[in-house]
């Protein structure tokens, strides 16, 4: 491979994905590998490694052990909390959110799911399509990933068959569309030997896609921004008590989707008052354009009571501003279910709440997706579908179609824990 | 005019790592300010703390930094690396509060250790001064790259009224949606550059023209090899009996403890010198230049237990 340094990596865009795949698929190889041989492991990192797994008896330096974070899941070989990984290649730099498998870790992968452009799922050529795999698929198209990738790992241990490979690819794709999974993409490896990582395998001639890393330098993702909806959730209002700028008053935040210019008439929520943007500032100078994930201040022509928590957007494009709210809601406390009747604190965009669980309309069971409607409450990795009600409204779209202004996280007022995160469906 | 260095609008709306890093951490930096009472930047004048500040100073302008920034002072300090702090802490007009190693030890708050270093007495020094100031959220520069254990590490990562880190008891965090809620006592350590790398931090230093204190770049400087690490010799760390020093080409890496900080042997004089290094690095920033952390696997995971940064 190139060094970074042949181009310009300073220019390169970024990708973050997400890892799923069941115990012993293969996955902590794969990390391994990518990162090795894209040199984002260091001697020292590789040296450690070396010794552990001769100690430990291994015949091969064993990749994986790159990837063991702490002390509790080294002693019990096992990870279990979202680790993430860094590497670059000259066209992109990369953000891996390795989510461990297990059946009892739907939290970390519906966390690790939630910033991912990309879902890389692995299964085991052998096994093929297991209920964990579909769990996977089923949680990336619950978060909407846009990009799906299915690498049937260890090709070597099926005499790289391409029977094998197209049967289970076959078997997924069906599976993804029900899923309406949006862009799906299969590739044959093997992790251990490297086959289609970095480059095409001679050992799969009967394939013509591109390598795993090829395909993660080169998929799509300018356009899985939303550049149509305006929304700019104001975060903080920049006022400074100076004698040197005086009477500046400036909107802070990140764009969450839309393009911003100086003179668009806008409105704010959710009060509807309409102004214009007079002009779009950053510590650079002024922004002829704001699009996500632009972090800039917005200064109106004219002056409204707006503070954190509202929502500048157009007049003709707006979100709903509702108080009654429909949700597919995940589950992530280990100490306390949720049941209809609790109430609890929500963050929505830079929204504060409180809101009481009105009504839980079915929990799904993930494997099979039934919807069992008899339940009344939802416990660790359980998800379901439920009505809220919160104290003030919030200014939200649909998940489906904006990530941002359609995703907020369940607090637990006594503890201040995180204990869900929710996902807006039907804001009408 | 200039075009902004940070944002070039494009037909295509292209944004390029360094602006999303960059965009992410001036919001994770209004977040706090937005939600918590009492933040405060721990400013050690390393590198990410210089980034750390740089971003702090885009996010609220045109306004000043609206928190202090906070230094604990082991007392080993590299001098280049005071003065550089005392300018930049200057410029910026923002507060600055020490937090001295020194004065705890002849306050009796800690213990010298016995080989000398003072890595690990900093801790109590730091959660002293959080508690006298009442401190709920502490910006560090740490970055997930650096070590195993901070893989795992969130952006906003709880501490209880110990100071004190348990992966155990981390929230999830989900979108950019952080959760800084904390009772009276506990704690936020926020990391807004947990998603760079050692090259984005040298690659902004240089798009932003940054300023460092001189011994990031290649200098001449006396030096002992011990456990093939280059020690500079300085008055916190005198020449062993046997020792030979000599003159070496060196630069840092990471500016700590000065007893404990090992130089590298470098050429790089200037910063796209030092970023061609860094890309053709092959090892990590710790592993070459921090003694204390070569102790054992676990030792970072066990001084973040203890409620180090
Ligand atoms: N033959 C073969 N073995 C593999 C391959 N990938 C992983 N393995 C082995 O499968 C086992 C489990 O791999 P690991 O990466 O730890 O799985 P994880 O639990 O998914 O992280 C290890 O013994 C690996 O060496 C592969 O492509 N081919």
């Amino acid at each position: 491979m190139t060094s970074v340094i042949d181009t310009p990596l300073a220019k390169a865009d970024m990708l973050r994905f997400a890892t799923a795949g069941s115990v012993d698929d293969g996955k902590s190889t794969l990390i391994g590998r990518l990162l090795f041989d894209s040199k984002a492991i260091f001697e020292d990192q590789l040296e450690a490694v070396e010794a552990v797994s001769a100690a430990r008896g291994d015949d091969y330096t064993n990749l994986a052990l790159l990837t063991d974070g702490l002390r509790a899941e080294r002693e019990q070989g096992i990870t279990i909390d979202v680790a993430y990984r860094y590497f670059a290649t000259p066209r992109r730099k990369f953000i891996i959110a390795d989510t461990p498998g297990h059946i009892q870790y739907t939290r970390n992968m519906v966390t690790g799911a939630s910033t991912a452009d990309l879902a890389l799922i692995l299964v085991d050529a052998r096994k093929g399509l297991v209920e964990q795999s579909r769990r996977h698929a089923f949680l990336c198209s619950l978060l909407r990933v846009p990009h799906m990738v299915l690498c049937v790992n260890k090709m070597d241990l099926v005499d790289y068959s391409q029977e094998v490979f197209e049967s289970i690819a076959e078997e997924f794709g069906d599976f993804a569309m029900k899923l309406d999974a949006p862009d799906l993409t299969v590739i044959p490896i093997s992790a251990l030997h490297g086959d289609n990582i970095v480059s095409r395998s001679e050992n799969t001639p009967w394939y013509d896609g591109p390598s795993l890393l090829h395909h993660l330098e080169h998929v799509h993702i300018a356009s899985d921004r939303n550049l149509v909806d305006v929304r700019f959730p104001v975060q903080f209002v920049i006022r400074p008590q100076s004698t040197v700028v005086k009477d500046y008053r400036g909107y802070a935040g990140q764009v969450a989707s839309g393009v911003l210019k100086p003179g668009d008439e806008v409105m704010v929520l959710p009060s509807g008052f309409t102004t214009r943007i007079a002009g779009i500032d950053s510590a650079d100078g002024p922004v002829g354009e704001a699009y996500p994930p632009m972090s800039v201040t917005i200064r109106l022509e004219d002056e409204l009571d707006v503070s954190r928590g509202d929502l500048i957007c157009r007049p003709n494009n707006a979100p709903t501003v509702a108080q009654d709210i429909e949700a597919m809601i995940c589950w992530m406390d280990e100490t306390r279910p949720m049941a209809v009747g609790d109430k609890y604190a929500i963050k929505h965009t830079t929204r504060a709440a409180r809101a009481v669980i009105r009504n839980l309309h079915y929990r799904l069971d993930i494997n099979t997706l039934h919807r069992d409607e008899s339940a009344n409450s939802l416990t660790l990795n359980e998800i379901g579908r439920v009505k809220l009600r919160t104290t003030v409204p919030l200014l939200a779209d649909d998940y489906r179609r904006n990530r941002t202004t359609g995703g907020f996280v369940v607090i637990d007022e006594t503890t201040n824990r995180t204990v869900g995160a929710g996902m807006i469906v039907d804001a009408t | 005019m200039d075009q902004p260095a940070g944002y070039r609008a494009s037909h295509t709306y292209r944004v390029s790592h360094l602006d999303a890093l960059e965009a992410e951490s001036i919001f994770i930096m209004r977040e706090v300010v937005a939600e918590c009472e009492r933040p405060v930047l721990l400013f050690s004048g390393g590198k990410d703390s210089i980034v750390m500040l740089r971003l702090a100073e885009k996010a609220f302008h045109p306004a000043r930094i609206p928190f202090p920034v906070m230094h604990v002072d082991t007392g080993h300090n590299f001098p280049e690396v005071l003065e550089f702090r005392d300018q930049r802490v200057d410029e910026l007009n923002v507060q600055l509060i020490v937090a001295s190693v020194p004065e705890a030890l002849q306050a009796g708050l800690v213990r010298e250790a016995p080989d000398g270093t003072r890595n690990r007495i900093q801790t109590p020094v730091l959660l002293a001064a959080v508690e006298k100031y009442r401190f709920d959220a502490l910006f560090g520069g740490a970055r997930r790259d650096e070590e195993k254990a901070r893989a795992k590490e969130r952006v906003f990562s709880f501490r209880d009224d110990f100071g004190q880190w348990d992966p155990k008891s981390q929230r999830p965090e989900l979108w950019s949606l952080y959760n800084g809620r904390v009772h009276a006592g506990e704690s936020m350590r926020v990391f807004p550059l947990s998603n760079w790398t050692e090259l984005d931090i040298w690659h902004y230093i240089a798009r932003e023209r940054l300023r460092l204190p001189e011994i990031y770049y290649a200098h001449d400087r006396e030096v002992v090899e011990r456990d093939g690490m280059l020690y500079a010799v300085n008055e916190y760390l005198p020449k062993r009996e046997a020792e030979q020093s000599r003159v070496a080409r060196v630069r840092y890496r990471t500016v700590g403890d000065a007893s404990c900080t090992a130089a590298v042997r470098s050429d790089a004089d200037t910063i796209e010198k030092v970023i061609e290094e860094v890309a053709v690095t092959r090892i990590t920033e710790r592993g070459a230049t921090r003694g204390d952390d070569r102790v054992s696997e676990a030792a970072m995971e066990d001084r973040k237990r203890e409620g180090y940064f």
